[in-house]
């Protein structure tokens, strides 16, 4: 249980990070918090025999409201994110989700660049990029280039990254005014990834629906939007009918796996189940009540 | 190859110098290289938090942290708490509250309890529960460990109990 040997660069800036990966030629990994690589590391699931350490360039954390946007610097710690009145005011969303990835010890180190790379089938900043409409910037030795959320996670823990990129950032389109949200997880403990989850924002125009968002993580190889649903649930005010036709829809849309944690069967029941309280929890909050 | 690199860092108020591998973990540093025996191994993946010790005053899993990256940083293990002859009060309420029996998961029980009273307001046992939720103890049950943070949280507040 210790890492095989590597060598160690500590990249100071952005150029200094794209060169030492360039120079590697495909051998080398990103560490950022190390939350998710270290332990692949100290199992030998990976031998890099370079990483290339980010966590000392400058002004890749942050978190930067524009008038339309959240900027989210890729380095951004978990716990930054939890705690940010930014982030509470604007995309309450997101900060609710955090409280369910992982201990403090791990949120302390953990990053949004890092949680989005590594794209864990079960994770939550993944599924909460999908559910916002984020984009993602990608630096590399062959420029810049901007991907959104819905064309970045191509399969479990596989993205569109090339060797030699780096994310450095996340974009978040704020919330529109009218907006509720609802994030419901089942994770066996609290903490650990989820059995399932579903977040859910509505935005309503003259006490309908005018747009309706649900992503779901767990429940497939990447995180996915209950797209149907969203169709289902749009130019109509919510009821317990309309609730129950989500539900089926959800069910019938996810081909979750069986694995040690849950059977798929469940999985499916728990994604309906969720995505009912999570639609509930956004109606509700969009009337200015709480969930 | 791996080159060893030389770091200075200060563990509990102690600057050191070493040269290291890249690939030694923080927690065999403290553990092999300094003697800091307090700071605990269980798992090797973040699971388990016998390991926890604080960088920088926060939190961190010292399994999932190489010792070349604590370079330059100010760390703090449980050896840094207190003494046997004069626990700090966190400590002192674990012993009050028989929060520990064979003691394996303390080390980390009592830095992450260290972190958590500062970050969160541990209204509710509910709060301190779910912030002991990656810490894993085989013996006490938690029920101790989370009476012992309360008295703590409750004597930091102003109110006896
Ligand atoms: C016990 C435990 C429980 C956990 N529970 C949860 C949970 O419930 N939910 C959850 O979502 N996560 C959970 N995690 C994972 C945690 O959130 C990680 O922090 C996160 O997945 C990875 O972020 P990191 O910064 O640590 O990345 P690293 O571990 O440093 O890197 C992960 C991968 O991404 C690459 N990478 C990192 N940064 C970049 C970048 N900027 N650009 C390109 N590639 C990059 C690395 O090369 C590596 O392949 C848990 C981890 C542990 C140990
Ligand atoms: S040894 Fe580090 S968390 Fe278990
Ligand atoms: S006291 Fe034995 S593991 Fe916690």
């Amino acid at each position: 249980m210790k890492p095989a040997a590597f060598d160690y660069i500590v990249a100071d800036s952005l150029e200094a990070a794209v060169a030492a990966l360039a120079g590697a030629g495909g051998e080398a990994k990103i560490i950022a918090g190390g939350q998710s690589l270290v332990p692949m590391l100290n199992f030998r699931l990976l031998k890099p025999s370079v990483l290339v350490d980010i966590n000392r360039i400058p002004g890749l954390a942050f978190i930067k409201e524009s008038e339309k946007t959240i900027e989210v610097g890729a380095l951004t710690r978990h716990h930054q994110i939890e705690t940010s009145p930014v982030i509470a005011k604007h995309l309450p969303v997101l900060g609710c989700a955090m409280t369910h990835v992982a201990h403090l010890a791990i949120r302390n180190r953990g990053t949004i660049g890092g949680s989005l790379s590594h794209a864990d089938p079960a994770a939550e900043l993944p599924m909460l990029a999908l559910l916002l409409d984020a984009s993602l910037e990608i630096a590399s030795a062959s420029g810049r280039r901007t991907v959104a959320a819905r064309d970045f996670f191509l399969a479990a823990l596989t993205v569109d990254l090339n060797d030699g990129d780096i994310v450095t950032g996340i974009t978040f389109p704020k919330l529109p005014a009218k907006t509720g949200w609802g994030f419901e997880e089942v994770a066996r403990r609290s903490g650990d990834f989820a059995l399932a989850a579903v977040a859910a924002t509505l935005t309503l125009s003259g006490g309908a629906i005018a747009q309706a968002r649900i992503a779901m993580t767990g429940v497939g190889p990447t995180p996915r939007r209950a797209g149907d649903a969203e169709a289902l649930l749009t130019g109509k005010p919510l009821g317990p009918d309309l609730i129950e036709a989500v539900i089926k829809l959800v069910r019938a849309g996810v081909e979750p796996e069986s694995d040690l944690h849950a059977s798929a069967d469940y999985r499916r029941h728990l994604a309906g189940a969720l995505a009912g309280r999570a639609v509930a929890a956004a109606w509700r909050r969009a009337q200015g009540k709480t969930a | 190859m791996s080159k060893p690199r030389s770091i200075k860092l200060t563990v509990n108020g102690t600057a050191y110098e070493h040269t290291v591998e890249p690939r030694l973990l923080l927690a065999d540093f403290l553990r092999n290289t300094l003697g800091l025996t307090g700071t605990h191994v269980g798992c090797e993946h973040g699971v388990c938090g016998a390991c926890t010790v604080l960088v920088g005053g926060d939190s961190v899993r010292a399994c999932l942290m190489f010792a070349v990256q604590a370079d330059g940083c100010s760390i703090e293990t449980v050896e840094g708490l207190g003494s046997i002859a004069q626990l700090n009060p966190l400590q002192e309420a674990f012993r009050e509250h028989h929060a520990l029996q064979c003691g394996f998961c303390t080390p980390g029980m009592l830095m992450t309890a260290t972190d958590m009273i500062r970050k969160y307001p541990l209204a509710t046992d509910d709060e301190i529960r779910e912030g002991l939720s990656g810490n894993l103890c085989r013996c006490t049950g938690y029920e101790h460990i989370v009476q012992a943070i309360r008295a703590v949280v409750a004597r930091n507040a102003g109110k006896v109990r």
